[in-house]
């Protein structure tokens, strides 16, 4: 199907896309049909510049996106046990929660 | 039998709101007078499918414009447009309609036109051919190719889709071919059988053609989704469909 299920994230972050690294502040996930990967439907993510609309996209099978949460999941679980701190603060939700 | 001559080209159109946006042109060559057809593609976007779609379409003489829904969003390639347009949940029906009616305009405006222009579209294109050939004027015949949300929930409608085309069916104005998969889950055979009672309690003219084996997008032949022997079958159906309205 044609779906417009589509989820949109605001992010603090940096893509490196056919024009080298950008800012990236919006993240665009969907599942539907894919352009690239060799299935009817994906797991669809682009990481996208709202500026200059540049964006960087992947194209998961949904088994693949829910490993990939499961070990996003992990490795922020251990990475912020031990690095978080002073410097790691997202600027965009760190303002959010002033 | 030979094969026939056909040109493509990438033309400006005149779409919603008097705007120009650009569209593929293909059509057989030689003095005509030539059917149209506008094809509708689908929220991936403009992409090679349907462009090729259009092509198998001039070739048994059909003049065929696709136009590009998403030319307001920008430069780039046709696949990071249409990520834009579906970040923004798609285009406005009204703005589709105004695109479309400018896509049969251009046509009907060709000096080898017949005068005559069908419509057909593929998955979110075939609702939006099923709307159109409800709303617009003029149109001689539509084919709808497994277009999900014909009949859409109340919580899928919104500000750019405010109403579900089968609200508008008893302003159908042309015949209809509609080709289904019955592994299909939007449109699921049931919401097709649906469908098809309201055309048929209406007394439209229409023709539903439903295929085993085979679910969504089953013309694509870029996706396992594709079912040879049923796209086969489905394309001639449509041609012959065309050549009974249009011809």
């Amino acid at each position: 199907m044609c779906s417009y299920i589509t989820e949109k994230a605001p992010i603090f972050g940096s893509a490196k896309g056919r024009s080298g690294w950008m800012r990236v502040d919006t993240a665009v996930v969907y599942y539907d049909h894919p352009v690239h990967v060799p299935l009817d439907h994906a797991l669809n993510i682009d990481f996208v510049d709202s500026r200059s609309k540049e964006r960087v996209a992947v194209e998961l099978s949904a088994a693949s996106a829910r490993e990939l949460v499961r070990r996003i999941q992990a490795a922020l679980d251990s990475g912020e046990a031990i690095h978080l701190g002073s410097g790691d603060e997202d600027p965009l939700h760190f303002a959010r929660a002033m | 039998m030979t094969y026939r001559n056909i040109i493509c080209d990438v033309v400006p159109f005149t779409g919603h709101n008097g705007e120009t946006g650009e569209a593929y042109y293909t059509r057989p060559a030689g003095p005509g007078p030539f059917p149209g057809v506008v094809l509708i593609h689908h929220i991936p976007g403009w992409n090679e499918f349907c462009i090729e779609a259009a092509r198998k379409l001039a070739h048994p003489g059909f003049a065929t414009l696709c136009n590009h829904l998403y030319f307001r969003m920008g430069d780039g390639d046709p696949d990071d447009i249409g990520a834009r347009a579906r970040a923004e949940g798609g285009v406005s029906d009204e703005q589709m309609l105004g695109d479309v009616a400018g896509a049969m305009a251009f046509l009907r405006a060709q000096s080898n036109a017949n005068g005559k222009v069908g419509i057909i579209g593929f998955c979110s294109g075939g609702r939006q051919t099923y709307l159109s050939a409800c709303r617009l004027p003029n149109v001689n015949a539509a084919v709808d190719c497994w277009g999900g949300r014909v009949m859409a929930d109340p919580s899928a409608l919104n500000a750019k889709q405010p109403v579900a085309p089968i609200d508008y069916s008893k302003d159908l104005n042309c015949p209809m071919l509609g080709l289904f998969g019955n592994d299909d889950k939007e449109p699921s055979p049931e919401q097709v059988n649906k469908t098809e009672a309201i055309l048929k309690d209406l007394g439209k003219t229409y023709e539903f053609h439903r295929y085993d084996g085979a679910g969504h997008a089953f013309f694509d032949w870029s996706r396992p989704s594709y079912r040879p022997e049923q796209a086969m079958d489905g394309w001639n159906k449509v041609i012959s469909f065309f050549n009974k309205n249009l011809g």
